[in-house]
């Protein structure tokens, strides 16, 4: 679960990670109103806030969803065009009001998983307040990777040892590496897989500051973590937040055929097949990922195949299933159920649903399936058939639209 | 020899008297793998009944090894758990734990292998979030189907469950030396290198296929890696070339981040060493078809 960065500087301050003073709001009023607080404690002239998109994507800045204002007017005048903005396909509701900061020098730094080493890592630079990516492809030296051993965690003479490496002035040394341990606490105490700080600043009196703030924390976590906090209901799309309180793995994408399938890889490849099977279509493509999970019960099936129905851009299903542990007519005879169940709950399925199922007892499957006489299931044998017969449909099913 | 994991391999299974630890502990027996016992703190002592079998339950990973000279732990404890029960068999020394359990956070897993690698290396991780290992004929130990192949000269790494049973399937006619699960998390024990070393090295096995999925670079330094040293033919797939940016494909480690991850980027790292890359999977067995015949 990726954080906003209000949520983020919470959680940092939480942690004494020093950043500057700023409140979130949702409409232009509000956020003149909270640029006419910071007025009356500041006063002197020189810029007054900072507004900030609140938006989980990179590239705010260049989007024109980072604005400085003035006057408590301005504030809210900058705001208001702010606000309703669509940076890179997400709408901004909420923008931060910060307080500007005095500005002399910015670095980066962060805490991350390191999949290769099976570890974790920090990564630090003095080149700070540009894209690290465009960093470590043009000036890769100037980005120091520094490993975090898990069991001997960053205290204070790690911290230096990274702040050091990363080539920050003798100057902000002390301070960053203050900073970089409680940005530890947050990385470790809170589950996250990234905390970044982007930039962080040396301030012209002399203070260390994040300026910015990003963090990802681990969902397989989220049974030791208290994250109702961070619930987003803007940001989900509804099919997504329906399926997940049926405890269902689904994300929602931009096509046309319905996919159900059992296991994570299984149901990407099964994605991947119809995108293949759907270019001779036209371009048609797969609407959803859906896993069932191994087990595949009548229950999880009907379900699955509402939560799909239920998008209104789906022309067809396809329900590729490998029976392993759960052999195929326990599978076939889930299916058959999950058909009654939504009948008795008045969904009646009207869209074609393309089944495959292979693997242990398959051919005992197929017979139920068959013999049930379902009027929208149709049987075929492979994988690749069945995504292109599936595809097929979707494509007639839009044409005859 | 197979690798990890052959006829010999003396399994305990932790978490043994949960419901996912009883029922894959009867699969496994009835496949004919020899599951000399089990662990639970709080049951020691007693025994569960499994495919026929009593099952003796220890308190713990040393005593169940001591009293059984077991070699390999599988391990079903939930996630709140599995950290433990990881760092517990890595002290008793077990050579080689199989981490089945799905959602454990990775704070812990990094956790069990830094204490692993503290531990010196002596005990092998598989996982967690995986199927296990199987050696077709001679032992299977996690929750791979034991009856949707055979035994045979291909060797078998992978990312996801469901693909590696589907191509194990497909090949069943020729058949396997060792299929590995590895597990889709972001940070698991053994990797696609370790295991593409293990089948080099490995006199019965002739071919290797490896699957792969979108997230991390994992895929990109399997390539370089058998680039240097895979002299056996070596067929990939990759899984999610219409995956979002951003999204979590079912697999905790599965996205893409940025322009990181993409299973373009995999499959391209793969094919400039020389290692076939099917489209789909039916399309990779046949690959794999092909290189077997020409041996």
């Amino acid at each position: 679960m990726d954080l906003f960065e209000y949520q983020a500087k919470e959680l940092f301050a939480e942690y004494g990670v020093p950043i500057p003073q700023g409140k979130v709001a949702s409409t232009a009023d509000e956020a003149g109103e909270i640029a006419a607080d910071f007025a009356a404690v500041k006063g002197d002239g020189t810029p007054l806030v900072v507004i900030k998109a609140q938006v989980k994507t990179g590239g705010r800045g260049k989007a024109g969803g980072v604005k400085l204002a003035d006057t408590p007017a301005e504030a809210q005048e900058k705001a208001a065009k702010i606000l309703g903005m669509d940076i890179k396909g997400h709408t901004v509701h909420t923008v931060l009001v910060a307080e500007d900061t005095d500005i002399a020098q910015e670095y980066y730094l962060s805490f991350l998983l390191d999949r290769a080493e099976r570890t974790f890592l920090s990564m630090c630079s003095v080149e700070g307040g540009v894209e690290i990516e465009e960093v470590a492809r043009t000036k890769p030296q100037a980005l120091a990777k520094i490993p975090v051993n898990p069991l001997a965690g960053v205290d204070h003479a790690k911290a230096l040892e990274i702040v050091e490496a990363g080539g920050l002035p003798p100057e902000a040394q002390a301070g960053a590496a203050e900073l970089a341990e409680r940005l530890w606490a947050v990385f470790t105490d809170e589950d996250a897989t990234l905390v970044e700080v982007n930039p962080l600043v040396y301030t012209g009196d002399g203070r260390v500051v994040a300026l910015d703030a990003k963090v990802t924390l681990d969902d397989n976590a989220s049974f030791r973590q208290d994250w109702a906090r961070f619930a987003d209901p803007t940001a989900v799309d509804p099919i997504e937040a329906r399926a997940k309180a049926k405890h269902l793995n689904y994300v929602k994408l931009d096509g046309s055929v319905g996919i159900i399938g059992n296991g994570a890889g299984l149901v990407m490849s099964t994605l991947d097949v119809v995108a293949y099977a759907g270019e001779e279509f036209g371009g048609v493509r797969p609407a959803n990922f859906l896993d069932i999970g191994g087990g595949a019960s009548a229950e999880v099936m009907a379900n699955g195949l509402d939560i799909v129905l239920s998008d209104p851009d789906v022309r067809s299903v396809l329900v590729n299933v490998f029976g392993g542990i759960t052999s195929c007519d326990a599978v076939a005879n889930g299916i058959v159920s999950a058909m009654a169940l939504l009948a008795e709950r008045g969904e009646a399925v009207r869209h074609p649903i393309v089944v495959r199922l292979d693997g242990n007892n398959a051919a005992e499957g197929r017979r139920i399936l068959a013999d049930a006489g379902l009027p929208h299931v149709e049987q075929v044998a492979t994988m690749d058939d069945a995504a292109r017969r599936a595809a097929e449909l979707a494509a007639a099913a839009s044409n005859g639209a | 020899m197979a690798i990890f994991l052959d006829a010999a391999s003396r399994i305990i299974v932790q978490g043994i008297t949960g419901s996912e630890g009883r029922k894959h502990g009867a699969r496994m027996i009835a496949a004919g793998t020899s599951v000399v016992g089990g662990t639970n703190p709080r049951k020691a002592g007693q025994t569960v009944e499994l495919s026929g079998q009593d099952v003796p339950v220890f308190g713990n990973v040393g005593n169940a090894m001591a009293a059984t000279g077991a070699d390999v732990s599988v391990v079903f404890v939930p996630p709140a758990g599995t950290k433990d029960a990881v760092i517990e068999a890595i002290d008793a020394q077990i050579p080689l734990v199989i981490v089945i359990t799905e959602g454990v956070p990775v704070h812990d897993t990094a956790n069990m292998w830094a204490h692993a690698t503290a531990a010196g290396n002596r005990t092998r991780i598989v996982g967690p979030n995986c199927p296990g290992v199987a050696s077709p004929g001679k032992s299977n130990a996690g929750i791979i189907p034991a009856d949707i192949t055979s035994e045979g000269r291909i060797g078998l790494v992978s990312k996801s469950g469901t693909l590696t049973y589907q191509m194990m399937y497909e090949l069943r006619d020729i058949g396997f030396s060792t299929a590995v699960g590895i597990g889709g998390d972001p940070i698991i024990g053994t990797t696609h290198i370790d295991c593409l070393q293990a089948f080099q090295d490995d006199p019965e096995t002739d071919a290797i296929v490896m699957i792969g999925e979108i997230g991390g670079d994992a895929e990109e330094r399997a390539a370089a890696f058998i680039e240097k040293n895979v002299t056996k033919p070596v067929v990939a797939y990759v899984a999610g070339f219409t995956a979002p940016e951003g999204k979590t494909m079912g697999h905790a480690g599965a996205i893409i981040s940025g322009s990181a991850g993409t299973a373009q980027a995999k499959k391209e790292a793969l094919e400039k060493v020389g290692v076939r890359v099917g489209r789909t999977p039916s399309g990779t067995a046949r690959l794999v078809r092909e290189v077997m015949q020409t041996r």
